[in-house]
């Protein structure tokens, strides 16, 4: 046992009980090639509890039907599981009103409503979007295919060799033509917890709305978005414990009610003739067609187990986590942490000299230990730090201190047949 | 289940290690660039085509499969017809992408040690990509160009 994990047993002796949560993941008792399954992927996915498991069971043997359509008993029970769950969402994010919380198929799909929705009518010719170097590809993208369309401009805010955004250059960045922020909350490939609060505050004194990509820090750490201020905040279910599928845009109200709609079809409308068709309210104007309503009610027991162990407790545990597996990699010859911001989540991407991401990814599969390797959808990082690819190890809740320790012996045995 | 330890046995290692024929040929007379979309990597191959290949030489980044494979391609290629050199493509392919066991494979030879690779899918691109740029560079005589159409490389493999 190492000396950080004695501490964190004094430390927390009844708090984090990390066994009697990993008996809660099935998939977790799983070997992979004879070896106990370590997974530390949990930035790409992470894996579902029974309680979620068995949740999405109960909603499909005995509550399934359409919702918002029909008089029926199981319509009306599906109707009401699924804006629970919407209820229980907004719990966990603090959004001041349930219609602020909108069911998306995830982060991409949240990330483009606010494109569509806001950008295509607010965002015009010569206007500026600010965008920092460490987004991933989806917050990116969305936004380039807008200014592509309007005649528009990305501005990027660039970022330190150790994976922090530069505040000062980010300021500089806003004029009289700047409309829009999109910012993420962590960092996919480096771990890096942006000050997205104080750039909020600072887009917010000149009128510019903001919005979060909050894919990497909701699974990870309590987010407020009262507190954050922010006017946007986006996240998937399947980084959280719940299903793939399913993910969610809040919305500042005041913004989503002037918003145009970015899918147009059933239930996102009130009447509909060929003369004239009116838009529902919000958040039913966001959600056309049937949702993903099984995921959706999944998505709320996620949320209640994460929110029962409580986010605070998680963020330690993870810190723990991090800062052992920091300290081990640091002591190793030849390998070297790619992003050392002072404020991280467990996201650990490295390097081993001399040996190829991809070789490291395959070996440590070898050992059971699922690690993602590539450029993480994060190319402009990527070419910043000048590395082609790393291999990233990230961390949940309910990985161990042991399983770090097999991350290692993992990373050793890689060293020992490339030399 | 995949025996991952053949994968990356001494031979891999050590053509990864001390790759053969490695760098570039001053007039080549056909080149081509090969990138591999999963992970950014690319390597160059040139050669020079008489009635033989008369020399080979490939250069690039990438991980150990792709340069054991770049590596052993050159050895294997060099002093064949361009028409023996494209059947042992073809060969190397179908094993790669586990079309056909090595044992199929009539003049793959110590390339068999590849075979293990069709067992890994996000991996089968690393070991073929090698080949692939030979076999774009082969008819970039023809086409001008090496953009593939109908290759295993342009497989969809995600990388979200």
């Amino acid at each position: 046992m190492s000396v950080i994990q004695t501490a964190l047993k004094i430390r927390s002796p009844s708090a984090f009980d990390v066994e009697r949560i990993r008996a809660d993941f099935p998939i977790l008792k799983l070997t992979v090639n004879d070896k106990p399954l370590v997974y530390l992927d949990n930035a790409a996915s992470s894996q579902m509890p029974q309680q979620v498991i068995d949740r999405l069971v109960r909603y499909q043997t005995t509550q399934h039907a359409n919702i918002n359509r029909a008089v029926h008993h199981l319509s009306e029970v599906a109707t009401s599981e699924f804006e629970e769950a919407r209820r229980k969402l907004q719990r966990f994010i603090n959004a001041n009103e349930e219609r602020e919380v909108i069911f998306t198929s995830g982060t991409t799909d949240a990330i483009n409503l606010v494109m569509h929705g806001y950008g295509r009518k607010f965002i015009g010719a010569g206007d500026e979007i600010i965008l920092t170097t460490l987004e991933h590809h989806s917050n990116i993208v969305p936004w380039q295919m807008l200014a592509e369309e309007k005649g528009a401009k990305i501005r990027v805010v660039p970022i330190n060799d150790a994976g922090e955004l530069l505040i000062d250059e980010y300021e500089k960045l806003f004029n009289e033509r700047t409309k829009f922020v999109g910012v993420m909350h962590v960092s996919n490939a480096l771990g890096t917890i942006n000050p997205v609060k104080e750039m909020i505050a600072f887009a917010h004194a000149r009128g510019v709305p903001v919005l979060v990509d909050g894919a990497q820090a909701a699974p990870h750490m309590k987010v407020d978005v009262q507190d954050l201020d922010c006017d946007f905040y986006a996240f998937s279910g399947h980084k959280l414990c719940g299903p793939t599928g399913i993910g969610i845009l809040y919305g500042r109200a005041a913004l989503l009610e002037n918003m145009q709609p970015f899918k147009g079809g059933g239930d996102m409308i009130l009447s509909v003739a060929f003369e004239k068709t009116i838009y529902n309210t919000i958040p039913h104007k966001f959600e056309a067609g049937t949702p993903p309503i099984a995921a959706a009610i999944g998505l709320g027991a996620a949320v209640d187990y994460l929110s029962e162990i409580g986010m605070d407790a998680i963020a330690a545990h993870e810190l723990a986590l991090l800062e052992y597996a920091t300290e081990q990699i640091n002591s190793m010859p030849g390998v070297r942490i790619i992003g050392t911001a002072e404020h991280k989540a467990a996201v650990l991407s490295f390097a081993v000299d001399g040996v190829h991401p991809h070789d490291i990814g395959t070996l440590l599969n070898q050992e059971g230990i699922a690690v993602r390797t590539g450029h993480h959808c994060a190319q402009p990082v990527m070419q910043r730090l000048h590395v082609p690819a790393t291999s990233r190890a990230s961390f949940a809740f309910y990985n161990s201190m042991d399983e770090v320790d097999a991350l290692i012996a993992g990373i050793h045995t890689v060293q020992k047949i490339f030399t | 289940m995949a025996n991952y330890k053949s994968l990356y046995q001494e031979v891999i290692l050590d053509h990864n290690k001390k790759p053969r024929n490695y760098g570039t040929i001053e007039h080549p007379s056909h080149h081509a660039v090969g990138h591999n979309p999963l992970c950014g990597d690319h390597i160059t191959v040139d050669i020079v085509l008489g009635e033989r290949i008369d020399n080979i030489a490939f250069e690039g980044e990438s991980c150990a499969i792709c340069k054991a494979s770049a590596s052993m391609m050159t050895t294997a290629i060099k002093g064949k017809t361009r028409a023996e050199a494209e059947t042992l493509i073809q060969e190397f392919l179908a094993m790669a992408t586990g079309k056909l066991s090595h044992d199929a494979c009539p003049n793959i030879g110590r390339l068999a040690v590849f075979a293990g690779v069709s067992d890994l899918p996000t991996r089968v691109k690393c070991a073929i990509l090698p080949w692939h740029t030979l076999h774009g560079a082969f008819n970039a005589v023809a086409t001008t160009s090496t953009e593939a159409e109908e290759d295993p490389m342009h497989a969809p493999i995600g990388d979200a």
